[in-house]
């Protein structure tokens, strides 16, 4: 009866101990970690194509999106979609944190484009986290810029307008 | 309006959506570098020993830029470890630069890959003298003369990268 007890406390108490070494570790050393969400997942009707974008750009009034990139800084700093706004990294908490407290004061019907264009589509970490998070804050107008291969070859070398600076 | 202002007047426009196109088209161009002298830069690598790109000369440099949100970066750069570990005698030197906001995760992943070749810090500003890095991956091979000779950007078929850099390595 006592051996029995002894066991069913490690049965409980030994994969417990596990778990939380392994979520210390991860903490601090980001192994093994699961992948962020790939842009892969983001429905096909809630896509953008670029040339779309621009002309978007171009209209006056209430069907300008509000354009925010979801990547990295230092490559909005480089170049950045003419008026989009840095709101943070998606694939990071503190990121999509940003971007909560952006959205915030926002009417959830407010038209949204997400881009980040830091990596080839299927491999970018970023604009899936993000749109997630603004589908489940209740924004239902809310697209997101395809960018097959990076910002570089399918906005700023096809002549769309780029603006620098952080 | 007599004829003359008229004329000034469509001159100024005419000027102004010039410099209004420039500013838009100026500087944020990805600019192909191949063929040219790889821009000069200085760093502090993250064991605090200068990179001198200059200093470099006479060896074969594969100048990665990565960061640690590219997944293709990853699988990329234990091959550029092993690559150090076979070709450096030969004069390959492999040098990385992240273009991560937070120092702190490139310095993990240096140490979580191993990385057995300098890694520093990028900004938009180097960024800027490479061409605009505008996407990552993005490699580039620098001859033994310090002219850019290839550039890859996205995910790279590595075979070609390494024919390429054997090529280089074999040139005087």
């Amino acid at each position: 009866m006592r051996f029995n007890l002894v066991r069913v406390a490690a049965i409980i108490a030994i994969p417990a101990i596990l778990f939380a070494a392994r979520t210390r570790i991860h903490a601090q050393f980001g192994w093994g970690a699961p992948p962020p969400e790939s842009a892969s997942s983001i429905p096909t009707a809630q896509l953008l194509q670029p040339e779309e974008l621009s002309r978007l750009l171009q209209a006056k009034g209430a069907s300008k999106p509000l354009v925010l990139q979801v990547g990295s800084r230092m490559l909005f700093a480089q170049a950045h979609i003419a008026g989009a706004e840095y709101a943070g990294a998606g694939s990071q908490p503190e990121g999509l944190k940003q971007l909560q407290d952006r959205v915030a004061p926002l009417p959830r019907k407010t038209f949204i484009v997400l881009y980040c264009g830091c990596c080839p589509w299927s491999r970018c970490p970023n604009v899936a986290p993000a749109f997630k998070l603004l589908h489940n804050l209740g924004f239902a107008n809310v697209k997101v810029l395809y960018l097959a291969n990076n910002l570089g070859t399918d906005w700023v070398d096809k002549g769309y307008p780029v603006e620098q600076g952080r | 309006m007599n004829k003359d202002a008229k004329a000034l007047s469509a001159h100024r426009q005419v000027l102004a959506a010039l410099l209004l196109a420039t500013c838009f088209a100026a500087g944020a161009q990805t600019i192909s570098l191949v063929g040219k002298k790889a821009p000069e830069f200085t760093r502090r690598d993250f064991s605090g020993t200068r990179i001198n790109l200059a200093g470099l000369r006479g060896k074969v440099v594969l100048l990665d830029f990565w960061a640690t949100w590219c997944a293709s970066c990853q699988v990329e750069m234990p091959t550029f470890v092993q690559w150090q570990r076979d070709y450096g005698p030969r004069g390959l030197q492999v040098i990385g630069i992240s273009m991560d906001d937070d120092p702190a995760l490139a310095r993990r992943m240096k140490a979580k890959l191993r990385l057995n070749y300098p890694v520093a810090m990028g900004d938009e500003k180097l960024g800027e003298l490479y061409g605009g890095v505008l996407g990552l991956p993005l490699t580039y091979l620098i001859d033994r003369n310090g002219i850019i000779r290839a550039k890859f950007q996205g995910e790279t078929d590595l075979k070609t990268m390494e024919q390429q850099l054997k090529a280089l390595l074999a040139e005087p």
